[in-house]
């Protein structure tokens, strides 16, 4: 009795993801591991804010950034959210074949994302001579967006561990909730990117 | 928990520490492996104290010298007080709130496994060419000059533990939101689980800003980035800033559960309840609220400007208004209350004045202007000993004799007690009160020798007597412990006439702690049913199945994987073999990552009929 965690389809739950105890926790304990997240992409904005004029003679950041590529990374990241936001609908209605197809979709829109992300660093170095301990601004440049960077392909592991893994199993309370927390960390991903967006690129393009 | 089970092997019960997930057990490996670290660094401070008992003395050498302040610092702070602390939280808090575990029972076995290989990681480096030795603060460009391997351990270690202070910190803060038991308000809840809740928030705000500093740091020395290096164009006030906003809040985070601790005791021993309970829980949040804007107060002298060091002086006075609401609370809890003098009462009677002398020291080296005269001498070693040995400690050690009997099921000897706690107080005053002296007099910290006919000579060696003092003190009740464990009887089940939830269950403490959960009807539930009731707690649930959290071995695997992945980062400029063991390590911790994602944990139930086995 205290392990069934299936889904009655004639009765659906609210919000399958928050029915359990486990769930509700987990649902909250993601939303503190977020807050804890923020004070760490604070902390990595402040040090990038303090050294992104630190040259020491290399290239600046108006050599280096261009629109266009981070302007299709943000379509596609913000996009893969938006088609989360579908597979947590689609979740909630107990359709699992969608919610399945949504979140794959968001997982490939991800990977573009990632894949764009290696090309611009790869440009950087081969075309610029651009790197990592090439000045202040180098180390901090590719630590805020590569700590973005690693968290995307830390999303993507753990979103394609639960695809495989719940592949047959369908959908029921227990694993609502797994699928539930990965939206929400993946929504915040989201959220960083949209200030990377403005502090790195933007204010790099004007300044 | 039958006989058969206190029969066990010895194996079996370490294979049981190894894989439990019970919040007792796991308090139980904190405190433990924080004791261990407490009397390492304690016996570095001695070596400390023998090395400046007079002028020109060469007990060691400069460098050694170095490296013993470092560690004594680093571990007295990160591998003693704060895991003696949240072995304490885990332990009592769950029974507090009347729960049965914390939220994430597996989240929390991998906290204690990292906390303990992160602390032992750092104190491999004593074997391997050197321990860190730029000050517990590391500071940039120092620590990056340091030659050896000796940073890098520091920055491993730390970032290990780190790791697990912020797990503990998540699952704290989930249990008390989402787990209190029926009845159990907010406003119910006992002063120390208040505090545990505070001090798990500015652990997740406080302690990524200092993943971050060690990130940056570990980047800096390991891969050749430039964020400190100013040919490069880098900043080494970038390391103070990350530093210290960690690092103020770390103090808080040390502080606040001691505070907890003495709104438990000085209730119970007055038998009366806590003084403005509503105000305590105000002026708690209020310290943690502004624990985050003064960190530049330790960074006075590095020319921030007068406006910066003007606002953050400011902040930093205005902490001492709350915190006088909590003295003058604790000491209005006992006018007129019926005053029992016990071990845990005389630290909390020994902490009022110890800790309000620290935290007048510490008004005045807020004062921006005086402060440059005050920066890096004996004075702020003495301030920062007096609020934290005088607050953390005495916190500590009473927590010990308070919640023993529920813990080890003995009643610690109430007369060895008082001659322990006679010795560390005099002790204490001895080492640290004449410190603020020798400071004024202009003695600079982290100095391995001073000069004779200064005025220095007689004031370090009355301090080094007192630090032999504190040793016995600690000796005494290392003695109480094993006396007691001899010598002394089963404690009852509420030896101190108690007044919350924690001494409601039976003692040794069922796995489940509660047969069935307790009704809270009001603050001081346990004394409520004493004054109002029969003295027991009214069940709140009838007797039904009770789910567990399944033991397992995947914490300890998974924090061993990290630890070798950062053997392999500590040496990865020597060589293949570092790279090659990132490699195994990270791939090891992963894959147990991964497995444990896979392999769905339901738990197991505990039946209404074996409870009904185990008696009333």
């Amino acid at each position: 009795m205290s392990h069934d965690y299936s889904i009655d389809p004639n009765n659906l739950p609210e919000d399958p993801s928050r029915v359990t105890a486990e769930g509700k926790m987990k649902h909250l304990g993601l939303w503190m591991f977020l807050g804890g997240e923020t004070v760490l992409f604070a902390s990595l904005f402040g040090t990038y804010i303090a050294l992104k004029d630190s040259t020491a003679g290399g290239p600046t950041t108006q050599d280096l950034y261009g629109l266009e590529l981070v302007f299709l990374m943000t379509l596609l990241l913000l996009t893969s959210s938006l088609t989360s936001v579908y597979a947590i609908y689609h979740m909630k209605n107990n359709n699992f074949k969608q919610m399945q197809l949504w979140f794959g979709i968001t997982g490939l829109l991800g990977l573009g994302f990632l894949a764009c992300e290696i090309y611009e660093f790869a440009h950087y170095i081969t075309d610029y001579g651009f790197t990592f301990r090439s000045s202040a601004f180098g180390s901090a440049f590719y630590t805020l967006v590569g700590f973005h960077g690693g968290h995307v392909i830390f999303g993507l592991s753990w979103l394609i561990v639960l695809m495989v893994r719940n592949a047959k199993r369908g959908l029921d309370t227990y694993n609502a909730a797994k699928y539930n927390t990965f939206a929400l960390y993946w929504h915040f991903i989201d959220v960083v990117w949209v200030f990377i967006f403005t502090v790195v690129y933007l204010m790099g393009m004007v300044s | 928990m039958s006989t058969a089970t206190q029969k066990r092997s010895f194996s079996a019960a370490l294979w049981d520490y190894l894989t439990t997930v019970d919040h007792k057990k796991v308090g139980i490996l904190y405190m433990a492996f924080g004791a261990f670290f407490f009397i390492l660094g304690g016996l570095e401070a001695l070596i400390i104290r023998i090395q400046l008992v007079k002028p020109e003395n060469d007990f060691i050498s400069a460098g050694f010298y170095n490296e013993m302040i470092t560690m004594h610092g680093t571990t007295m702070i990160f591998f003693a007080a704060m895991p003696i602390l949240i072995g304490l939280m885990n332990y009592i808090m769950p029974l507090q709130i009347g729960a049965r575990d914390v939220a994430f029972p597996f989240l929390n076995g991998l906290g204690v496994w990292l906390f303990i290989m992160g602390g032992l990681l750092m104190n491999v480096s004593w074997f391997t060419g050197g321990a860190p030795d730029a000050g517990w603060t590391n500071y940039a460009p120092l620590s990056l000059q340091s030659p050896g391997h000796g940073i890098n351990y520091y920055v491993m270690g730390l970032q290990l533990s780190g790791a697990g202070t912020l797990m503990s910190g998540i699952n704290f803060i989930v249990t008390i939101v989402l787990m209190r038991g029926p009845g159990m308000t907010y406003m119910r809840m006992p002063l120390f689980s208040w505090t545990t809740l505070v001090a798990s928030i500015l652990i997740l705000f406080a302690f990524p800003a200092f993943t971050i500093a060690l990130f940056l740091m570990q980047f800096d020395r390991m891969f050749g980035s430039a964020f400190f290096d100013i040919a490069l164009g880098g900043n080494s006030i970038i390391w103070q800033h990350l530093f210290w906003i960690f690092g103020h809040p770390e103090v808080y985070i040390l502080i606040l559960p001691a505070f907890g601790i003495f709104s438990e005791i000085f209730p119970t021993f007055s038998k009366k309840r806590l003084f403005g309970y509503t105000a305590m829980v105000f002026a708690t949040f209020l310290i943690a609220f502004l624990g985050f804007m003064v960190w530049a107060h330790h960074m006075f002298t590095v020319g921030l400007g007068p406006v910066a060091n003007a606002i953050f002086a400011i902040g930093t006075m205005a902490i001492a208004v709350p915190t006088g609401i909590k003295i003058f609370n604790w000491l209005l809890t006992m006018w007129g209350g019926s005053v029992a003098i016990t071990t845990p009462m005389l630290y909390a009677l020994g902490f009022i004045p110890s800790f309000t002398i620290g935290g007048m020291t510490g008004v005045m080296l807020g004062a921006t202007v005086a402060d440059f005269q005050y920066h890096d001498t004996y004075f702020v070693i003495a301030h920062f000993h007096y609020v934290i040995v005088g607050g953390v400690v005495f916190g500590i050690l009473a927590a010990m004799h308070y919640w023993w009997p529920l813990m080890f099921n003995r009643v610690l000897n109430d007369k060895l007690g008082k001659l322990e706690f006679w010795l560390f107080f005099i002790g204490f005053h001895l080492t640290f009160f004449i410190q603020h002296f020798l400071g004024l007099m202009g003695m600079p910290r982290r100095y391995w020798v001073f000069l004779e006919n200064q005025g220095l000579d007689l004031g370090n060696a009355i301090s080094t007597v007192g630090a032999f003092f504190m040793a016995a003190g600690v000796i005494v009740f290392l003695y109480n412990v094993v006396y007691s464990y001899v010598k002394g009887e089963a404690a009852p089940q509420d030896p101190w006439d108690g007044r919350t939830l924690e001494w409601t269950v039976p003692t040794p403490v069922p796995f489940y702690n509660f047969k069935q959960l307790p009704l809270t009807r009001g603050l001081d539930p346990l004394w409520i049913e004493k004054m109002e009731g029969d003295g027991k707690m009214k069940p709140a649930e009838p007797l039904a199945d009770i789910h567990m959290p399944n033991n397992s071995i995947l914490p300890f695997l998974i924090s061993s994987g990290f630890t070798l992945a950062s053997f392999g980062f500590i040496y990865q400029l020597d060589g293949p073999v570092g790279r090659i063991l990132i490699y195994i390590g990270m791939a090891f911790a992963i894959g147990c990552m991964i497995i444990r994602s896979l392999k769905d944990d339901h738990g197991y139930n505990v039946t209404k009929e074996e409870l009904e086995k185990e008696g009333a």
